[in-house]
């Protein structure tokens, strides 16, 4: 395995050994040591002395299921701390097939303009991948629908294709990397923290990946490797969240508008409350049921990437059949939905479709759009000016850019008090008021407001490993840490998170996770290890974060939160200070 | 007493066939299922009454709280039922 540098301002690359001490790392665990290793924390993120990294998992490359997950890292333009934003897709498998454990991304050109497509590819009269650039200012300023399919024919079919949208170009600190889905659309995203805009910034236009001719991965243990693909596989398949046609392979994620509707932390209106009137019919279930009209058959979900066997991804259709979006996650349904008080699904699938074209986080987007409804550029509710605002920002307007900024500018410039955000990102679909452990890993997770970096929602809602009362701050802050640990060790492997649901009910699963881990690595970590391994890649953040400047009062809640009851349970976030420093203080 | 029921993700169709058939609206989903029990019912004995399968409902909510099987009803209470779920 290598490390592959591109130098921007050159435009030369350099394949290098990987170093002993990196030897046992991937995904999260790989980009964010580079990071903390690599680049000085107080550089400006779009400047030259910031590096954007990708990695692949682990065990991405292997049969290992639902495994081909993707670490993108930098320091974030929007947050100004650490950021790793994971994908699946083709790609991850892609770069793990050409025996790159890190693409670096280094420098930017001098000068203004000009950007480039680096192409890479397996030489096989020296036995190693190796890489060109090639000028792309031809697919500069246009609808990313528009240009994957240019950039595929030019590279044939086994191209696969990572890259920004105009989001990126403007430098937008809402700006995410696109990868092609498996039939070659930008609809896969790192979408979180603005990396599309450091992409942009080093003038790198798309990374094509063509790993025709490269080696089968070898597996150190493939006995041991086997054994624990089957105890995940096994997992995954009998549980009721992730089996074939379980609640994700039906619904999607979705799934989870009703339940954080009915638990009354659904947020709506800009976080004001945590109840929408219109919540079910824009649900997974009435995606599935209009699917089923508009399809005239009963349609169940699709992988993002290769391997996957959970497979949640959801599609949805015009009234005349055509395909609008895929896929309308969770996040995005939220966002764009709930968050803005809009409650039409084909609004909300344009929505999510014109993210993908313009190169967008639809999360940011959303909590954006709402912010600027709150602060009377349009009402509540208006599909058509939400829509119309999107086309703004992808047109670079003067609003479009203030907008693209993300919603804590978004927030300030349009002097909106309620800005739902930590360390400068916006908060995700779960009210911290109402579900007090999520609201403690937005305050202290080193990505700023993320679910995924700790997601307590799986025993506070869910009844996934455990069931606590989402209202109480109790053992909360054990819970969090819990959790941010075990999800960096799950980003490091290039498993997709939701295999958590499988793994936290069923023992033999996860146990299964450490022995794929084990046999491709050769190492003899425990399930008891990997509280310990997720704990170092967030020392690693934490020193990133605390050398660019953050400190304890960044880990905090806004505090409209701290007064302001949300209903129905009218509950205001009460979590002490002391509780939330004392989530990381023994790490 | 009288309970207003709402049933998500698939547990809906699930629901016996005697208690539907008189509640075009909420097979159709379109309002939630109206359900009367004798007074001091628990959610366990909401889930006997509308015969859902052993097992099939694993989250239920009661005014917005998540509330285990013993959980006594009063009477206007809005329930919410799920099978195992998740996201993200």
């Amino acid at each position: 395995m290598w490390i592959l540098r591109l130098h921007m301002r050159t435009r030369e690359h350099r394949l290098e050994d990987v170093p002993q001490a990196y030897t046992r790392l991937g995904g999260r665990g790989l980009t964010s040591t580079i990071i903390h290793d690599e680049v000085p924390a107080q550089c400006h993120p779009l400047g030259p002395n910031n590096k954007l990294v990708f990695a692949p998992g682990i065990l991405t490359g292997t049969d290992a299921p639902s495994s081909a997950r993707l670490s993108v890292g930098a320091k974030s333009p929007l947050t100004g701390g650490i950021k790793e934003a994971n994908a699946g897709s083709a790609w991850a498998r892609a770069i793990a097939e050409l025996g790159i454990q890190s693409l670096v991304v280094e420098g930017q050109p001098e000068g203004a303009g000009g950007y480039w497509l680096a192409h890479i590819s397996w030489d096989a009269g020296q036995g190693r991948p190796t890489a060109a650039f090639y000028p792309a200012d031809e697919y500069v300023g246009k609808d990313l629908f528009e240009v994957y399919p240019l950039v595929q024919q030019r590279f044939g079919a086994g191209a696969h294709i990572a890259g920004i949208g105009v989001a990126g170009e403007l430098a937008y600190g809402n700006s995410g990397v696109a990868f092609a889905d498996l039939r070659g659309r930008p609809n896969r995203y790192s979408g979180r923290g603005g990396l599309g805009a450091v992409m942009g910034s080093k003038g790198l236009k798309f990374v094509v990946l063509d790993p025709t001719g490269a080696p089968e991965l070898a597996v150190a243990r493939p006995e041991l490797f086997r054994e624990g693909q089957r105890k995940l596989a096994a997992a995954i398949r009998s549980h009721d969240v992730t089996k074939p046609k379980g609640s994700l392979n039906s619904y999607g994620t979705a799934v989870l508008i009703n339940i954080m509707n009915e638990a009354g932390g659904l947020p709506t209106r800009n976080f004001s409350r945590g109840r929408f009137d219109g919540a079910a019919k824009i649900a997974g279930e009435a995606i599935f049921e209009a699917v089923k009209v508009r399809q005239q058959h009963e349609l169940y979900n699709h992988a993002c990437s290769p391997g996957c066997i959970i497979q949640c991804s959801n599609t949805w259709f015009a009234e005349d059949g055509t395909e609008v979006a895929s896929c309308v996650e969770y996040e995005s349904d939220w966002a764009l939905g709930a968050n803005c008080e809009i409650d039409d699904l084909d609004d909300i699938a344009e929505m999510v479709r014109l993210c993908n074209a313009y190169g967008l986080d639809t999360i940011e987007t959303g909590t954006t759009l709402a912010v600027a409804m709150e602060g009377g550029v349009a009402p509540f509710g208006d599909g058509k000016r939400a829509i119309e605002m999107i086309h703004e920002m992808g047109r670079g307007t003067p609003l479009g850019r203030i907008l693209g900024s993300g919603t804590e500018t978004a927030a300030r410039v349009l002097g909106v008090r309620r800005a739902p955000v930590v360390k400068g990102q916006s908060m995700p679909a779960y009210e911290p008021r109402a579900v007090k452990g999520i609201g403690i890993t937005y305050a202290t997770t080193t990505m700023g407001a993320d679910h995924t970096a700790g997601y307590t929602i799986a025993p506070e809602i869910l009844k996934v490993g455990g069931a606590v009362d989402p209202l109480s701050p109790e053992g909360k802050a054990d819970l969090s840490r819990a959790f941010q640990a075990t999800t960096a060790f799950i980003d490091s492997t290039g498993h997709c998170l939701f295999i958590a649901f499988a793994i936290l009910d069923i023992a033999s699963g996860f146990e299964g996770v450490v022995d794929e881990v084990n046999a491709v690595l050769g190492t003899q970590y425990t399930v008891d290890d990997v509280v310990s391994l997720g704990n170092e890649v967030l020392r690693k953040e934490r020193a990133f974060n605390e050398a660019a400047g953050f400190t304890a009062r960044h880990d905090r809640i806004p505090e409209f939160m701290t007064y302001e009851p949300l209903p129905p349970h009218n509950v205001v976030w009460d979590v002490p200070n002391e509780a939330l420093d004392a989530v990381f203080g023994r790490l | 007493m009288r309970v207003c029921v709402r049933l998500y993700a698939g547990l809906r169709q699930k629901v016996s066939e005697a208690i539907l058939a008189s509640a075009p609206a909420a097979r159709a989903g379109t309002s939630p299922l109206e359900v009367w029990l004798p007074a001091g019912s628990t959610v366990g004995d909401l889930m006997a009454h509308l015969g859902l399968p052993e097992g099939s409902a694993r989250l239920t909510f009661v005014n917005g709280i998540s509330r285990d099987v013993d959980h006594a009803l009063a009477p206007d209470d809005e329930v919410g039922v799920f099978p195992a779920i998740g996201g993200g």
